[in-house]
């Protein structure tokens, strides 16, 4: 233990030590991890280091469990450095040859025990099917949720970062037939009425013709006119949580009973819309903080929850260019600490506007 | 979870005080309607206690008195007013409206103040009973109800039940000869004889007249023409009885003896002839000691005057014919009261015409109008944008009145208010609040609004300083004239003609300490004014600030810019122009900030925004908001934008169109029984439209540089903190369409260097909103929290100085969200999403400081908002948390909701029609409305004997024993109130696609009348079953879904059907209605 104080108190005051390895070159060098703290830096040193300028490449490196874990956005990046003391063994592969990439991260000996080399190495010298890397997609959408909304909603996430694909699908008037203490009453509903050929909601395949629009960014629809739901719709556009009845009921995801029970649990077979508000309402005090006063109930729920989904629009602005989602709070601080520096920037950058800092707020 | 509990606590302990504390700071009531009643239909005057009633097309009765008196009620169904009779001296109205209806009102004495009140109400059915001419006699006992049929009906005015007797058209005819045996038509006309209260002349649509006697139920007297008379409009007696006029639908008037029924005593005369005459639509005839006045409305030359709105007023050789700008609804004359007076006497004409109500003084020399104390034309000339300034200082206050007294006194009469009936009860108000409307003519009307009564106190014009192009043509026409006859006479203030809509009036800036008012217009005119009380002659100077300067490849496809006059102009005391600001490209100013204490003037107009220096006459700065890469696309902006309004408009007509086409064939194919019901209005464009074309929105993120994301709209100076550690220095924040914000500094030169020295303007900072939302409104508040006054209001100890030890925050409202930073560092410290929440956008803010109505000193600042739904809102400053919500107006109401305007207290304006401007407050301290009292004599009303209740009462109420009236009111409401379950009392209103046979009305009526008994139980059952049919039928029915229609609101149309089912034999009655409607059509 005592052989290892050195390098403990190397991670202590922020240097961790490197061991790369690139085909047959090996390097080993040291790391401030207070200087570089964004993936994309690293990367840039590791092409230095290597001198791998024009060859794109991907990292991976071996975790405390001797796992092959990959390099390739901020926090997986953090996490790598922060675990892989005292020495963080880097393997940098040129794109393509990464096992990994195709067959999935894990144990070393994983594509040993049950890969087929023979074939696979016989196979070798055909042209490889060209398969785009994972960092070369963006997320457009994702089925949010699944564990709190009813089997029948569907909570889809539309991801507009910068792109210029338009959302592109249009909302109408309705009516919907909802059970109620009274038995079944018929209210108005919003609607998907059309999809834009080639938008994004279409390009999805989450959101079809005739759902019902039930929520947007956690807030409920029922009872706001159809200006008021577009208008919630585009103020949240950048980053659009819709809950919708899917008209087609056939695709929803399937569950497992011990889920929905240990949500629904405790009452009584509603009615879906019902059970819905419980939901929500559990949801709600799961994660609101205070007062039983309805009104603020409310609020502080609407407000909570549409924090939450401002800490992703942050981390959207601030990964742009991985865009994966890491979590929280931590990124929500890094955020403000860039406004700040970009504030003073502005302050002292100011005369020229073209060139003077813009913060996102 | 310990975090949360102890937060939880916190929370519930001071909620319960915060919520007592809200009682006491905020509250909701919409307090005055300033301004003229939109579409007036009717008017009345009570010449004992001198009340004027005007009723209009939706069913307003509004009643004036001495200023500040002012009563209003609304009938409950959306009726036009056709008539309304005062009955004098007992503070009752009776109206008569479209359908059919009279309805009885009182004015009471409630909370120590006197309301009006709805009292009784009775319904006259048939189509031959359609009421068309109404008279109350002079004994007030019951009312003449003259029909269409002929017949004339007498409803006692006591029980408010008709009488038994009428007056049968056959027995009037009895006595007629047989030429003119045939139909007379409708009663058109009915008067009673002034001497004798038991005869009536009554006068039928053909041109028949009879006097009638009541008493001995016999047509005393036939008058018939020689030749076939024209339709008959209308009938006046002389003062004495011997004579009666009688005019008529070509123009002409006749003078009959009444003991001589051959032939008139005069033949018929056409004042406007020979050639063809428009109808003659009321006629008075009123004596003096000297030559009687005959004073008629209409009546003028078909082909050359027929579009005019004239009334006529003849005195011997007098001849005047006073020509109005809009329709003439009705007019009167107020005369000595005294019946036992030999002459009429008349001292006022009063004419109610469509836009305005105009006195003429008829004993003063010239016949002159009076000057309103209120009822005035707020838009004489549309309303383009108002400003309100509250605690006007007395100096400027007085200078303004003077000015305003000196123009008014030229055309106008010295005499008394005529109508000066009631009480006020309000004290006379401390501060003296001004309201400055600017309109699209290029005119600024100066409005006390210090009291309910909105008054005119001055009338400012720019439209001198600018040479416009009809200058000459108002020479030629005064060149050629209008020929002597007849004798026209323009009067009244309404002019909806603008010579040039350049002229608008768009911003309006005043600084009540300097008297330095700011006009800027749409032509992005900016004229800076100061109040002066003598004449001059004024030279106006020009700068131009070019905005789009460092732009090279901008071009302006807009108008051009107003011509100011070479000459120099001589004007009146009042507010004089002293400089001129052109912008150029002449777009719209959209926003306006004035520092008068350091006397600097910030402009911003789509393109970009300046700072112009007023003491060196010198442009500081000019900022150019346009995205650089797309010049060409914003420069049209102006164009574009009036394109896709008419795009729209022509859309939206279309789509009308189709669904008309539409509607028709889907109501022959017999439809189900829920398609049949006919839907309320706001259902039906829905229906119309889910089968072919839906209503839908695209559902799109804001384009960045999307139209108008250039434009400017706030502008704000303020003294405060731009960089750590530097002292507080003067900045001016400019807000965008797009949700930039700009902020300069502005480095001013040492006081006494002000003249010589340039200021300094240079960018501090720039912030981005994100969620790009227009910028609609700034702040930036002080070390406490508070708004920083005005540097002027500081000086002259209005308000206090502002907390600079603190640190000092920005209020940012755009449409989307609200947000606090902290100065100087723009760290966000709160923020409220209200758009992405709720779906509601801000249209305006104000920033206004409540003040508990217990304890003066309790004084809260707050963000009050009106939304594009017509919510008001208000919001805490620095928290932003909601403090309460109030929806005030319909959000088609665009118009109400964009001119809304807040005073720094709690008081709101808005534009409730053309012509009214609505008076609000959210303060619980803060309110001016009409506190009044109309105190009856003793007995005026008289007692009933069928009903002991509410008159006597009502009497004794009204000598002011409040308390009492508390009292008892509750006890004889009930008595009044018909009883009845409360389906059928909710669900009548009227339905305008309703046209039901007669059968399932009759069954409703027969369900309705069992049901009367049984009360709520019986009800409830009803309407679980109706309940029930409606969820068979709507989940049976696939094209029900397009139905709307929920339990909650069951239409009668719904019971009918629903009635008309079960009683049917089969299932299929229920298609009944539908079928029959179609038959109709």
């Amino acid at each position: 233990m005592s052989g290892k104080s050195k390098s403990l108190a190397r991670v202590k005051s922020g240097v961790v030590e490197v061991k790369s390895k690139f085909d047959a070159e090996y390097r080993r060098w040291a790391l401030d991890k207070t200087t570089i703290e964004k993936f994309d830096d690293f990367y840039q040193l590791v092409e230095r280091r290597h001198h791998l300028a024009d060859i794109p490449f991907t990292l991976c490196y071996t975790d405390p469990h001797g796992d092959l874990l990959p390099i390739n956005n901020d926090e997986n990046f953090v996490k790598a450095m922060s675990t892989a003391a005292p020495v963080v063994r880097l393997i940098v592969q040129r794109k393509g040859e990464d096992q990994g990439e195709f067959n999935g991260y894990g144990t070393l000996n994983k594509s040993k025990k049950f890969g087929l080399p023979g074939p696979l190495s016989a196979q070798k010298p055909k042209p490889r099917l060209q398969i785009s890397q994972p960092q070369d997609f963006r997320r457009v959408s994702a089925i949010i949720d699944v564990d709190i909304v009813p089997e029948t909603y569907r909570r889809v996430k539309l991801h507009k970062h910068g792109s210029d694909k338009p959302l592109g699908f249009y909302i109408r008037d309705g009516t919907s037939v909802r059970v109620t203490p009274h038995g079944l009453e018929k209210v108005p509903g919003i609607f998907i009425s059309r999809l834009v050929p080639g938008g994004l909601a279409e390009s999805t395949g989450l959101l079809a013709v005739n759902d019902e629009v039930l929520e947007v960014n956690g807030i409920e629809v029922f009872g706001k006119s159809l200006d008021q739901v577009t208008d919630m719709m585009v103020a949240n556009s950048h980053n659009l949580i819709i809950t919708v009845k899917p008209a087609n009921q056939r695709n929803n995801a399937v569950r497992k009973g011990s889920l929905s029970t240990s949500v629904g649990s405790g009452h009584s077979a509603g009615s879906s819309t019902d059970d819905k508000r419980e939901l929500l309402n559990e949801k709600g005090a799961r994660e609101s903080s205070y007062s039983n006063d309805a009104y603020h109930n409310d609020e502080t729920l609407e407000e909570e929850e549409s924090d939450e989904e401002e800490d992703i629009i942050r981390d959207v602005v601030v990964t742009k260019t991985n865009g994966s989602v890491p979590s929280s709070e931590q990124d929500g601080e890094q955020e403000e600490q860039e406004e700040e520096n970009e504030a003073e920037e502005d302050q002292t950058n100011s005369k020229t506007d073209q060139d003077s800092a813009v913060y996102t707020l | 979870m310990l975090k949360f509990a102890r937060t939880r606590f916190k929370r519930g302990a001071t909620d319960a005080e915060r919520e007592k504390l809200k009682q006491e700071l905020f509250t909701f009531k919409k307090t005055v309607e300033h301004g003229f009643p939109h579409r007036p239909s009717a008017v009345a005057f009570d010449p004992e206690m001198k009340l004027l009633a005007i009723g209009t097309r939706s069913g307003l009765i509004k009643i004036y008195g001495q200023p500040g008196v002012e009563f209003s009620a609304r009938h409950s169904v959306e009726s036009q007013i056709i008539r309304l009779f005062f009955l004098p001296n007992e503070g009752r109205l009776i109206s008569l409206l479209d359908d059919n209806s009279l309805h009885l009102w009182e004015v009471n004495i409630k909370d120590g103040k006197s309301v009006l009140e709805e009292v009784k109400d009775f319904s006259l059915e048939g189509r031959l009973k359609k009421i068309s001419v109404c008279c109350l006699p002079s004994t007030q006992e019951h009312l003449f109800l003259g029909t269409e049929g002929g017949n004339i009906y007498l409803l006692d005015v006591k029980t408010f039940q008709l009488l038994d007797h009428i007056i049968y058209q056959d027995v009037v005819m009895q006595n007629v000869p047989d030429d003119y045996k045939a139909n007379p038509g409708a009663v058109e006309a009915i008067a009673e004889h002034p001497t004798d209260s038991n005869k009536l002349l009554i006068g039928y649509n053909r041109g028949l007249i009879v006097l009638w006697d009541n008493k001995s139920c016999n047509a005393e007297q036939t008058y018939v023409a020689p030749q076939v008379p024209p339709q008959l409009e209308s009938l006046a007696w002389h003062r004495s009885g011997d004579q009666f006029m009688s005019a008529h639908a070509d123009g002409s008037y006749c003078i009959w003896n009444s003991a001589d029924a051959s032939k008139p005593a005069q033949n018929a005369t056409i004042p406007y002839g020979p050639f063809p005459c428009k109808a003659i639509n009321k006629i008075q005839w009123l004596t003096t000691k000297s030559e009687p006045f005959i004073a008629f409305s209409g009546g003028m030359p078909r082909a050359s005057y027929g579009d005019r709105h004239c009334v006529t007023v003849m005195q011997g050789k007098t001849h005047v014919v006073f020509d109005f700008t809009s329709r003439v609804v009705d007019f009167f004359t107020i005369g000595d009261t005294d019946r036992e007076c030999e002459w009429d006497d008349p001292h006022t004409l009063v004419v109610l015409a469509e836009e305005e109500l105009v006195l003429m003084d008829l004993q003063s020399e010239g016949w002159p109008t009076f000057r309103m104390p209120y009822l005035s034309s707020l838009h004489s000339s549309a309303i383009t944008c108002s400003a309100v300034q509250t605690n006007v200082p007395d100096q400027l206050w007085d200078k303004i009145v003077a000015a305003g007294d000196a123009q008014m006194a030229a055309n106008h009469t010295s005499r008394e208010w005529p109508i000066d009936g009631g009480s006020v009860l309000s004290e006379t108000p401390t501060s003296k609040d001004l309201l400055l409307t600017g309109h699209e003519d290029g005119s600024v009307r100066f409005w006390d609004v210090s009291t309910p009564a909105l008054r005119l106190l001055y009338k400012l014009d720019t439209k001198a300083y600018f040479s416009t192009h009809d200058d000459s043509e108002v020479v030629a026409a005064a060149d050629t004239g209008e020929e002597d006859w007849p004798p026209f006479r323009k009067v009244g203030t309404f002019d909806p003609y603008s010579d040039d809509p350049r002229l608008g009036v768009q911003k309006i800036m005043l600084c009540p300490w300097s008297g330095t008012l700011v006009l800027a217009g749409t032509a992005g005119q900016v004229v800076l004014m100061d109040m002066n009380t003598e004449e001059a002659e004024v030279d106006l100077e020009v700068t131009t600030v070019n905005i789009v300067n460092d732009r090279d490849g901008f071009v302006w496809k807009g108008h051009d810019s107003l011509t100011p006059r070479s000459t120099t102009v001589k004007v009146p005391a009042g507010f004089q122009a002293k400089h001129l600001v052109q912008c150029t490209p002449p777009a719209s100013v959209t926003a306006l900030a004035n520092h008068s204490e350091n006397q600097l003037l910030a402009i911003g107009t789509s393109h970009g925004f300046s700072i112009f220096d007023y003491v060196q006459k010198k442009v500081i700065l000019t900022k150019c908001t346009l995205n650089p890469n797309d010049l060409s696309a914003t420069g049209e902006s102006s164009m574009s934008r009036r394109k896709s309004l008419k795009k729209s408009l022509r859309e939206s007509i279309r789509r009308l169109r189709k669904r008309g086409s539409r509607s028709t064939p889907s109501k022959k194919e017999a439809k189900p029984r829920v398609e049949a019901v006919p839907t309320t209005d706001l259902d039906a464009p829905e229906k119309g439209e889910e089968a072919a074309a839906p209503v839908q929105r695209l559902v799109e993120a804001r384009q960045p540089d999307g139209d108008m994301a250039s434009m400017v709209r706030c502008l704000v100076f303020a003294e405060t903190f731009l960089r750590e550690g530097a002292s507080a220095g003067l900045s001016l924040w400019a807000g965008t369409n797009s949700g930039g914000i700009f902020v300069y500094s502005v480095t001013m030169p040492e006081a006494d260097k002000r003249e010589e020295e340039d200021v300094v303007a240079e960018l501090g900072k720039e912030v981005q909103l994100k969620h790009r939302a227009p910028v609609v409104a700034l702040s930036v508040m002080d070390g406490s929290s508070v708004p920083l006054p005005d540097p002027m209001d500081v000086k002259h100890e209005r308000a206090d100085a502002p907390n600079m030890s603190g640190s000092h925050t920005v209020v940012i409202a755009s449409e989307e969200q609200f947000k606090v930073f902290t100065l100087p560092r723009l760290k966000e410290k709160t923020k409220y999403k209200l758009t992405a929440k709720e779906g509601v956008r801000v249209r305006k803010v104000g920033f206004t400081q409540y003040r508990s109505r217990s304890d003066e000193k309790v004084v809260e600042q707050h963000l009050s908002v009106v939304t594009n739904v017509g919510d008001f809102l208000v919001f805490s400053v620095p928290q932003l948390r909601r403090q309460v919500q109030h929806s005030c107006m319909r959000k088609e109401d665009i118009n109400g909701i964009t001119s809304t305007i807040f005073t720094r207290d709690g008081e709101a304006f808005f534009l409730l029609s053309p012509s009214e401007l609505q008076r609000c407050t959210l303060s619980a301290r803060v309110a001016v409305e009409p506190l009044c009292m109309l105190e009856l004599p003793e007995g005026a009303r008289p007692a009933p004997p069928p009903e002991p209740e509410p008159e006597p009462e009502a009497a004794a109420e009204a000598e002011g024993e409040g308390e009492k009236a508390e009292e008892e009111k509750p006890a004889s409401v009930p008595e009044t109130l018909p009883s009845v379950p409360a389906i059928v009392v909710e669900t009548s209103p009227p339905n305008p696609v309703e046209d039901e046979t007669e059968e399932v009305a009759a069954a409703a009526e027969e369900v309705a009348a069992t049901e009367k008994p049984e009360s709520e139980h019986e009800a409830e059952g009803v309407l679980a079953d109706i309940q029930k049919t409606l969820e068979n039928t709507s989940i049976l029915d696939s094209t029900a879904d397009e139905s709307k229609d929920s339990v909650g609101d069951i239409t009668l149309d719904e019971i009918k059907d629903y009635i008309a089912s079960k009683e049917g034999p089969d299932e299929n009655s229920a298609d009944k209605p539908a079928v029959e409607e179609d038959a109709d059509n």
